[in-house]
């Protein structure tokens, strides 16, 4: 409970799915180019998940072209059109900073078996 | 020991000393007082006293400065900080403020209290914890006790009339405000959180980093000049901030919500008015 609830209640998205640092998520954000909008797709791992309440935000990973891209989301910017889980990830940690350090093969994430 | 009735001298009263002193003040000095047994007495603070009863704006009108006053004022109580966003998707941060509905215990006018403003209260307080000039206060006033008395200067209350109350709606989305409050105390401070001081050298056998540094010369003029900027006592002190801008205000939900951040801790009084120099 924050003494800000009141102004804060009416900001918050409760329209996305559940996710974690590890998931493959797709982001769909809107975009606006002069008076046109459209949405972008950016697919990726979460790598972090951070802050609480109407601050809390997700970074996610991918690679691009060779090159690794990061994009920090805050969760509940009315810019993101959609969220979508695509896979669930198993991990140990909260953080996946680890995967900067890694190419190829070992900066995958394991996928979690039920 | 006997222990003599009189006091060693009389204390005139201040009517007194401040005719007498006017009259002499030609000479520099009062005449006819023995100035050492006087405790307190000082020409200079005389001087100074009559001067601001006498002050008058001076110079053509055109030029007089008129006192920057405020035509709608409202006392709220600091929540705390959140963010919104806005229609163009950005981030604004805002200060959210609690204003309970004000009702005004006095109106202090032009005619008898030599300047305009009017005192307000809001909230609730149990009747046993008022003291009796409190409860007699609000008696006459008919106004229910509240938490607080806080007197809002205004430029014009010729339309305020005492149990009228007023919300946040005196405000509006997109107004210009100044908000004034106590600031957080910070104790005792030094150098550079007080004055904004660099400091010492960080390394290469320094000592003292948070130093101020010297104070001064030395044999010329082998004292400290007066106001120097020195550690000492921070906060706690009445400071405005100016040209706000209000985001939204509800009289329903008791909202005000200002554009960035506004001085005071959470929990304390600010008043917030039109802005002056907007």
């Amino acid at each position: 409970m924050h003494s800000t609830d009141v102004v804060d209640q009416t900001q918050l998205r409760s329209d996305h799915p559940q996710f974690g640092p590890g998931d493959t998520v797709k982001v769909h954000v809107r975009v606006v180019e002069g008076n046109r909008e459209r949405t972008q797709i950016f697919e990726g791992y979460v790598i972090a998940r951070r802050g609480s309440g109407i601050r809390e935000s997700f970074t996610v990973r991918k690679m691009s072209f060779g090159v690794g891209v990061e994009r920090t989301f805050p969760l509940h910017a009315p810019t993101l059109a959609k969220i979508e889980r695509t896979a669930v990830g198993d991990v140990r940690r909260s953080k996946l900073y680890y995967l900067r350090d890694r190419i190829g093969k070992s900066a995958r994430v394991k996928e979690k078996r039920y | 020991m006997v222990i003599s009735p009189e006091p060693r001298y009389r204390l005139p009263s201040a009517h007194l000393i401040y005719l007498d002193a006017r009259t002499d003040v030609r000479q520099g000095r009062p005449q006819g007082w023995n100035r050492s047994a006087q405790p307190n007495f000082s020409l200079r603070r005389l001087r100074r006293a009559e001067r601001s009863r006498e002050r008058r704006p001076i110079g053509p009108i055109w030029k007089r400065k008129t006192p920057d006053m405020a035509n709608k004022a409202i006392v709220a109580i600091k929540v705390g900080m959140t963010q919104l966003w806005d229609e163009d998707n950005r981030v604004v941060p805002v200060t959210m403020l609690q204003v309970e509905p004000c009702r005004v215990v006095q109106v202090k006018t032009d005619e008898r209290d030599g300047y305009t403003a009017v005192q307000v209260t809001f909230g609730q307080r149990e009747a046993t914890k008022l003291s009796k000039p409190e409860a007699g206060h609000f008696d006459a006033a008919g106004v229910e006790p509240g938490q607080r008395l806080v007197e809002l200067r205004l430029d014009d209350v010729s339309e305020i009339e005492v149990g009228q109350e007023f919300a946040a709606d005196v405000l509006e989305a997109g107004e210009k405000v100044d908000v004034t409050a106590v600031s957080k105390g910070k104790g005792f401070a030094g150098v550079m959180k007080r004055h904004n001081f660099a400091g010492l050298k960080a390394s290469h056998g320094v000592r003292g980093h948070r130093a101020p540094g010297s104070i001064g010369a030395c044999a010329t003029p082998s004292r400290v000049f007066k106001g120097k900027k020195m550690p000492g006592r921070m906060g706690a002190e009445k400071v405005t901030t100016l040209n706000l801008t209000v985001v939204q205000a509800d009289a329903e939900r008791e909202i005000l919500l200002i554009r960035g951040s506004v001085p005071g801790p959470k929990g304390g009084v600010v008043v917030v008015r039109d802005a002056v120099k907007g």
